[in-house]
């Protein structure tokens, strides 16, 4: 009797015990958040999208851990679910669809123009906000209205490092080289363009290489022979820019060379090491002297869950960010995109990166039209022995 | 047009390298090995790791980077590749055996030295100026140690024991099993050779251009170019092979860089001409 009286007991205390799992687990699925990531974390691009999909799990892993984000006076906890587009139109299409079917309004990505442009439609039809880090004016301006871009774009850096660069190097000639895919070629034309309506000579501007180029010292060769004071590596990827650098270096190459993307620091030392100083490019909160101590913590628990921090996520970690404060601001926005859209019109709130009283803000206005753009700052860093230095920080409106 | 030759025949002494394997494995076993930009890669990495992290003599990085991937392409062929063939006479199982092995390889690369592009410290410092051309030694010496190891190559496959058992199995399979070559432990060797040879290029390579988990694919597409040009599974072939693309590529880029984007238009287009008059490629065998 007494056997069977203590097996009761379990049994009862087991079906106490999962009730209470299921109840919490099922408190625990009405209160999670899910936020959609669509790009490349696989291939030659793979450094775009996993500095993305990295920085989500962080920054979530960071809310988490305090119980959650607070949105309307309830807590949520963050479930970030990614999809590697391979860096496929098709594919981005199919990822996309997924995160429609899943019921996420709120997606960042994908990395690329032609992916970006391709989801458009689903996420129009799907009600879902997306953040894609690619270039398209038509994206963002209207009638589109669910695409806002997640960095700085080049035809806004481009003219602003090209005229500093004119102003305080001396730089009168041009050349440009770029990947034979349409980013960087759009990227290049717009800088061509930027550079000639600044007066400046461009001496090379149809100079290409395959991306999956390992020797760039045939492609350089005869733009080094034009000895141009700038040589702009149009969108290039942080895998190719030490190995561009280097064989221009090489070759003898004396002038300044810049590109408008974003860089990683390591990257640069390894593949190019002294070679690579003085290079230019654009960050997010990169360097010591602009971030914050939350931007600190954020690299800290980046290079900790990874092992290694990527400097391209000091722009990426933004993207969350601004989807969860907006929320935020508007919880309505949590089941209605239309909500959201009406809140980033007004949107403010503390930048948590940026030492001093910066605010996370919409624009966008010149360039679209409309605030289809998240502010960040636009700093503008110079390589020197292994790190970044702010050469000048200038903003997007 | 000196540079644009200079770069050319170093093009071409990395090309070369990095098809030679590729055709070996092709020759004995009929084999096309999608995985070999892949093993190419894992070379480099090796490399990275023991002369870049581990800061041990870059020539103890090359052995390691050799002896890996011959034990790879060892294990392989002995309990993957040998498997299909015993069990599928049909081509495309082995093809997509190959496939599956790239796939494997190139997520197993991403998860173990990450997404970033790497690279090691020079081998070498300084430039050979001679006005007409610039060439950094480090690039010089890699041009050389390259050459020094397709001679040996070729040497190894013309003069040693296990280099004619694998030139007899590559010419007639059964006719060698009939003289006695043990097919199975000469495939097995030739796997693990033409690998070796693919982590030999990546550990060479690395040195200059550095190495990224996401370039396995272009560089297997890049070594059947070769091997097309050449004739597949001839092993002069694929070295004839690597020596005219990285020529006509060096070349090309020089000539065409004012047309715009057209000189790998031309490379691709030429190579379509070319293999509709002689699908072969230029010493290979109609027959196979």
């Amino acid at each position: 009797m007494k056997r069977r009286h203590v097996v009761k007991a379990i049994l009862a205390a087991s079906v106490c015990v999962m009730a209470v799992n299921f109840a919490l687990s099922q408190a625990a699925q009405a209160d999670e958040l899910k936020i959609g990531f669509v790009g490349v974390t696989s291939g030659p691009a793979a450094a775009w999208g996993t500095s993305n999909v990295r920085s989500m799990q962080t920054l979530a892993d960071m809310i988490n851990e305090k119980g959650g984000v607070e949105i309307g006076g309830k807590k949520y906890t963050i479930n970030i679910l990614t999809f590697d587009d391979q860096k496929d139109p098709k594919r981005a299409i199919a990822g996309m669809e997924k995160m429609a079917q899943e019921g996420i309004h709120y997606v960042v990505g994908p990395n690329v123009d032609d992916g970006a442009a391709a989801v458009r439609p689903v996420a129009e039809k799907g009600n879902i906000i997306y953040f894609p880090y690619a270039f398209p004016k038509e994206l963002y301006t209207k009638p589109a209205a669910n695409a806002v871009l997640g960095m700085i774009a080049n035809y806004q850096s481009g003219p602003a490092i090209y005229k500093y660069l004119k102003d305080n190097r001396g730089v009168k000639t041009v050349a440009f080289v770029a990947a034979n895919e349409s980013d960087p070629l759009s990227q290049r034309d717009s800088g061509v363009a930027a550079a000639k309506a600044l007066g400046l000579t461009v001496v090379a501007e149809k100079d290409t290489y395959q991306n999956d180029t390992r020797d760039f010292t045939p492609v350089l060769t005869p733009i080094v022979k034009q000895k141009p004071d700038l040589l702009v590596l149009s969108g290039v990827a942080p895998g190719n820019a030490p190995l561009l650098i280097r064989a221009a270096r090489e070759l003898g190459y004396k002038g300044l060379i810049s590109t408008e993307t974003a860089q990683d620091a390591k990257v640069l030392q390894e593949g190019a090491g002294d070679l690579a100083n003085g290079f230019i490019s654009v960050g997010g909160a990169s360097t010591p002297e602009i971030r914050s101590k939350a931007m600190e913590d954020f690299i800290d628990r980046y290079t900790k869950k990874f092992g290694e921090y990527n400097d391209e996520s000091n722009t990426k970690v933004y993207a969350l960010e601004y989807i969860l404060d907006t929320l935020k601001a508007n919880p309505k926005a949590i089941d209605s995109v239309d909500e959201f859209k009406k809140t980033m019109d007004s949107f403010t709130a503390p930048n948590p990166y940026l030492k001093g009283d910066k605010q996370l803000k919409y624009v966008g206005t010149t360039s679209f039209g409309q605030k289809r753009q998240v502010s960040v700052p636009m700093v503008v860093n110079e390589f020197k022995d292994g790190k970044f230095q702010t050469l000048f920080v200038a903003e997007v409106d | 047009m000196e540079q644009a030759l200079a770069n050319g025949v170093y093009l071409g002494a990395q090309y070369a390298l990095i098809a030679l394997g590729l055709t070996l494995v092709f020759a004995l076993m009929n084999v096309l090995n999608f995985a070999h930009g892949q093993m190419f890669v894992l070379g480099g990495f090796v490399t990275y790791t023991v002369y870049g992290q581990l800061k041990l003599p870059y020539w103890i990085a090359l052995v390691a980077s050799a002896l890996t991937l011959a034990i790879v392409g060892a294990l392989f062929e002995k309990f993957l590749f040998r498997t299909v063939l015993k069990r599928s006479s049909r081509d495309e199982s082995t093809m997509l055996l190959a496939a599956g092995t790239a796939f494997f390889l190139d997520a197993v690369i991403l998860l173990i030295f990450g997404e970033k592009q790497r690279g090691v410290p020079k081998i070498v410092n300084g430039i050979l100026d001679l006005d007409v051309v610039i060439m950094p030694y480090d690039r010089l010496l890699i041009g050389a140690l390259a050459i020094v190891m397709i001679v040996a190559f070729i040497l190894f496959m013309q003069f040693s024991k296990p280099g004619r058992a694998m030139r007899a199995l590559a010419q007639d399979r059964t006719a060698a099993q009939l003289m006695g070559v043990e097919v199975e432990r000469y495939s097995m060797i030739g796997f693990a050779l033409g690998a070796m040879l693919a982590g030999l290029a990546g550990g060479l390579l690395v040195a200059i251009t550095g190495v990224n988990s996401g370039i396995g694919g272009p560089i297997s597409i890049k070594a059947f170019m070769m091997v097309m040009i050449g004739g597949a599974g001839v092993i002069s072939g694929a070295i004839l092979g690597g020596f005219i693309l990285g020529m006509v590529e060096a070349l090309l880029l020089s000539v065409l860089h004012s047309y715009g984007d057209i000189t790998y238009l031309v490379i691709f287009a030429s190579l379509m001409v070319f293999l509709s008059i002689r699908p072969q490629g230029l010493v290979g065998k109609p027959w196979g």
